[in-house]
């Protein structure tokens, strides 16, 4: 181990009753007025998401505001808006628990629980990209009445099913089993049918030392998949354009840029929600301006490399020599799109190095509206990714536009009321911060660490 | 077969960490501990073996991953082959992704229920806690007298200079951990 004093994760001076106060008191409250008013906007926003969908749905395709040039608009352009979201989530609890970065213990729970809700989004717009969802069952390769036919397995669109479904599987198992100690201790506080529920949902946990020592192992074992599987996934999305011979689409670079892309992404929505949730839910103890300067520092250095990412896009289509890449990034950045473009590389590349400095890290405010600016970015970052590069293909006869129609906007804001509808319900119901891991890194149980254990067996016979 | 164990409850790892070693030094087995969070280095004390888990996670994964290439191969090269983009039946870089996220699918999955069956975490499983304090802030240790020269005077006088904040005696059904 290292020689170091033990780093500070929380303040005020936690005691053990301090923590498990202060975590699961909260779930046992009716909720506070703001929490309500909140709770009622987002899910006016998923009911205006659901309405929209359902007569999507029983309409057809051709309420959205696409053409035949412009296949895909903002179902795909939301698709992989979400599923980057969700990114943070998976590097916090997996990267960071095999970097053993201890900071981690006090957001992982909230951010993981933010990936969940984001893939959960992300699964619509495909769903409803289809046109006829109930035959989304065909994406699965089962015996079947037609053949069989079984699926093409060399289309990056049905690679996405497998990413997107295990990493959905993945992360609902690691975190709920990172919940299970936690849940134990909610069951043992409370009475009556809540009591019964939870004490199911614990599935008998009793704090075992061998239980632990398995657990550890399992959540070991769970980070180290969930690692190259959150790289893969991303990966995999940005197959469905790169394997495309779309001019801007068609990169190599496609994979790290978009997991790059979607890390930083996922962090600003991570801050977004922690610096509400920190205020909200009275958790400023627990995530600290540190934790906020961390994540700032992270943004940043993903931010820097997404700036990367878009010069080296530029570089490879004048270096391409193809007349039609450079053709769609000159028209990316002075065509009748340009205001995305611009909107993308000033809220992605320009705004986050704000960050740099420490004055604008302790401003919480300011870091909060920079996250608000970094998820419009990267909205927009896809948007012009597809539409753009679309909408000026190899045929200027084919050209076209594409503008949203009602329905359109309607089921984006939509998802983000289902996003935040599953967020605020987690938070009241569920123990927002993983109690058992921050009791792990308490000052006042590291400063007197065992570390010699004879000490002890002869501390514990003399006295 | 029922038997008579310890239950001694303290408020903090390093009072547990020293009955425990009291414990060992005394020749009174340590059947359990629990705690509101892992403890590190309580697995030699107890006697706890290394878990066995990543072999399961890694047979998991090896399972997964030939599954899905005999099943890609299958499909696309035997059962119904169909010409995508004139490549080969069996084209063995487009079934990378797949392979992967499968062999990554099944090893997580075996490692979870792995973990929960062989932990008895099931739907409906009872707690068996003796003190609901252990998933709060408090440290329960349950031992056994193996040594009939060691009596309860020797056993509450260990307790008492390692500083247990609690402790019974507890009838318990077979082997109660």
């Amino acid at each position: 181990m290292s020689s170091h004093a033990p780093e500070r994760v929380i303040d005020g001076h936690k005691t053990l009753t301090d923590v498990t106060h202060d975590v699961f008191s909260p779930l046992e409250t009716r909720g506070g007025g703001r929490w309500w008013a909140a709770f009622l906007v987002a899910l006016s926003a998923l009911l205006l998401g659901v309405a929209a969908v359902t007569y999507q749905v029983s309409t057809g395709i051709g309420t959205w505001g696409l053409n035949r040039t412009v296949g895909w608009g903002f179902d795909i352009t939301n698709f992989v808006f979400w599923v980057g979201i969700g990114h943070a989530g998976t590097l916090i609890s997996a990267v960071l628990l095999l970097f053993r970065q201890k900071w981690r213990t006090s957001i992982n729970r909230a951010a993981e629980a933010m990936t969940l809700f984001a893939v959960m989004c992300a699964g619509v717009f495909p769903l409803i990209h289809m046109g006829r969802p109930w035959l989304a069952h065909w994406v699965f390769p089962y015996p079947n009445m037609r053949g069989p036919l079984w699926v093409n397995w060399r289309s990056p669109l049905l690679w996405d099913v497998f990413a997107i479904g295990t990493y959905l599987t993945i992360s609902a198992l690691f975190w709920y089993v990172g919940l299970i100690p936690d849940l134990a201790t909610a069951r043992d506080r409370a009475t009556g049918l809540r009591r019964r529920v939870l004490g199911l949902l614990a599935l008998g946990w009793n704090g075992s030392a061998r239980t632990w020592s398995r657990y550890e192992i399992a959540c070991t074992l769970l980070a180290g998949l969930a690692t190259p599987l959150v790289v893969s996934v991303h990966s995999v999305v940005s197959s469905d354009f790169a394997t495309a011979v779309i001019p801007g689409w068609h990169a190599t670079l496609f994979p790290p840029y978009f997991v790059i892309g979607a890390v930083f992404s996922g962090f600003a929505m991570v801050l977004t929600l922690m610096l509400v949730a920190r205020r909200v839910m009275h958790f400023e103890e627990y995530i600290t301006p540190r934790h906020i300067g961390a994540m700032c520092k992270i943004v940043v250095f993903t931010g820097t490399i997404v700036g990367l990412a878009y010069l080296t896009e530029i570089f490879t289509a004048w270096y391409s020599a193809s007349p039609y890449e450079q053709f769609v990034f000159l028209n990316r950045a002075t065509g009748p799109m340009a205001w995305a473009f611009w909107t993308m590389v000033s809220c992605n590349v320009i705004a986050p190095q704000l960050l740099w400095f420490r004055k604008v890290r302790t401003n919480l405010r300011l870091v909060f509206l920079l996250s608000l600016v970094i998820n419009v970015g990267m909205w927009f970052e896809r948007f012009v990714i597809i539409v753009s590069s679309l909408s000026r293909d190899f045929l200027p006869s084919s050209w076209s536009g594409y503008t949203p129609s009602a329905i359109e906007v309607a089921t984006l804001i939509g998802s983000f009321g289902l996003f935040f509808t599953a967020f605020l319900l987690f938070c009241r119901f569920v123990p927002m911060i993983a109690a058992a891991e921050v009791k792990t890194v308490l000052v006042k149980r590291r400063a007197t660490a065992h570390a010699a254990p004879a000490a002890h067996a002869v501390h514990g016979r003399a006295t | 077969m029922s038997r008579r164990i310890h239950v001694a409850l303290f408020d903090s790892e390093d009072t547990l960490f020293a009955a425990a070693h009291a414990c060992r030094k005394l020749g009174v087995e340590i059947l359990d501990v629990r705690s509101p969070y892992p403890l590190h280095g309580i697995d030699e004390l107890v006697g706890i073996r290394r878990t066995r888990l990543p072999a399961v996670c890694l047979t998991g994964g090896v399972v997964g991953l030939l599954v899905a290439l005999r099943f890609q191969y299958w499909t696309s090269s035997f059962d119904w082959p169909i010409n995508v983009g004139g490549k080969p039946w069996d084209s063995l870089p487009a079934f990378a992704p797949v392979a992967f996220e499968l062999t990554v699918l099944v090893a997580g999955l075996a490692t979870v229920f792995g973990l929960l069956l062989r932990s008895g975490l099931l739907p409906g499983r009872a707690a068996a806690l003796h003190d609901p304090r252990v998933t709060d802030d408090h440290f329960a240790m349950h031992v056994a007298r193996v040594d009939a020269a060691v009596t309860d005077r020797d056993m509450d006088e260990m307790w008492q200079a390692t500083g247990a904040v609690e402790t019974r005696c507890v009838i318990v059904e077979e082997d109660a951990r």
